[in-house]
């Protein structure tokens, strides 16, 4: 094993700028600098770093896990995480790592001064740590991706839910999207603690953004209905479309709640019900100020 | 029970996310077809009734989608199969407000409404297969 090391680190110091070179081509015939994403230069700074790193790494330890290649996981994870983040694929993530190894192999196979022994045994040696090192980097981009994918699914949670106040009293929350089973969770949450806070009559539920209506949202809706009643808040559901209407008559779905055609109708009703109207201003002011905009 | 046919897509059912899929996927292929906006909306909540069920009593399986041609008629037919404890009684099954889960007991029926073909095949401690057809 140290002996291997020893081989490995010989070649990997007395070749650098060879390595370096033939990696570099080999990464840019594979196309990794295409798409303008990362340029040449910045390549060519990170394989230098690798290989800088490597070199010190292999004079301590052939320990792949190990704490002596603590610093190269680090280099390679932060590589792979930029470009997770960057939108590479992981066939172009790991392409980073893997076309080393020819570059590598070949400066093995190079030495004069190597017995056969010596070379299949570095040759393994600089294989099996260039696989290690690969899957970690692999490792690293899934996490990352998943990451970004967790952070998008809690900003699409909380951005598609606001509760919006149209007037003393009226509370209206566009849903937008699909209604599963966590998503109303936080509607309904979202929805009856803006009842308490505000002490709404009227709540109005406006579905024109729901793509589908089945049963299970059908049940959602009715569930958050009844709540919303219980709490003091009368519901009025807007923006159900013609075709979902249908649609929801063929289920046999009923909503036994009063609905509208669009948010503005059940807005105009709400107002009704506590009372106001909406006229038109006949001031001059308003009329002056309703000519300059 | 028959294999689907060789050109139907055939999608996954086990969680609530292949779901949405599979309605993203049935409304693409709907348009395809030529469906209007109304018949459009009844396969795809068909299939979504379908889809959950089997999700959720079959515990999981299948969906084959098709485009059918008949003559002057176009269409899409949809196969859901699952390996699941199959429906004893379908006709109670089939009865508005019957539920073995906690639903609202009206998918199945629904479903039946919502579509022009609607065939099950059901065979306890088998498995189940729906299947569906919206014509243009």
């Amino acid at each position: 094993m140290a002996r291997a090391n020893t081989l490995l680190s010989q070649t990997v110091s007395d070749n650098e700028a060879v390595i370096l070179d033939e990696w570099m081509q080999r990464l840019r015939q594979a196309g990794a600098d295409q798409g303008g994403r990362i340029n040449a230069a910045e390549l060519q700074t990170q394989g230098r770093d690798f290989l800088s790193i490597l070199k010190r790494t292999l004079g301590e330890s052939s320990d792949v896990t190990g704490a002596a290649f603590e610093p190269l996981r680090e280099l390679l994870a932060d590589i792979s995480r930029s470009r997770a983040i960057q939108g590479y694929s992981p066939r172009e993530t790991a392409l980073f790592v893997f076309s080393l190894k020819q570059a590598l192999f070949a400066a093995v196979a190079r030495r004069k001064d190597f017995s056969a022994e010596q070379l299949a045994q570095a040759t393994w040696e600089a294989s099996t740590m260039l696989d290690e090192l690969g899957l970690h980097t692999m490792d690293v981009y899934q996490r990352s991706r998943e990451e970004v994918i967790v952070r998008q699914q809690r900003e699409i949670a909380e951005l598609s839910t606001p509760v919006v106040k149209l007037w003393d009293g009226i509370l209206a929350l566009p849903l937008i999207g699909t209604l599963d089973s966590e998503r109303t969770q936080v509607v309904m949450e979202n929805l009856l603690q803006s009842i308490v806070d505000s002490g709404a009559d009227f709540a109005i539920i406006d579905i024109t953004g729901v793509p589908t209506v089945d049963t299970l949202t059908a049940q959602h809706l009715l569930k958050t209905i009844a709540a919303a009643r219980l709490m003091g808040a009368d519901c009025i559901i807007s923006g159900i479309r013609p075709q979902i209407a249908q649609t929801m008559v063929h289920l046999g779905v009923e909503l036994n709640v009063i609905s509208k055609a669009t948010l503005a109708d059940a807005f105009a009703l709400a107002l009704k019900r506590l009372n106001k109207t909406v006229v038109t201003a006949k001031t001059p002011q308003a009329a002056d100020s309703k000519a300059a905009g | 029970m028959a294999p689907a046919p060789a050109d139907s897509t055939v999608l996954q059912i086990r969680s609530s996310d292949d779901v949405v899929l599979i309605r993203q996927q049935v409304r693409a292929r709907a348009a395809e077809a030529g469906l209007g906006l109304v018949d459009q909306t009844k396969i795809i909540t068909a299939a979504s009734e379908l889809a959950r069920n089997t999700l959720d009593y079959g515990g999981g399986g299948t969906m084959a989608m098709t485009m059918v041609n008949d003559g002057l008629r176009r269409g899409i037919r949809l196969v859901f199969d699952d390996k699941g404890p199959g429906i004893a009684d379908i006709q109670q099954a089939l009865r508005d407000g019957y539920t073995t889960g906690n639903g609202l007991g009206l998918g199945l029926g629904g479903a039946k409404r919502l579509c022009n073909e609607f065939a099950i095949e059901s065979t306890v401690g088998v498995g189940t297969r729906i299947t569906i057809a919206r014509w243009k």
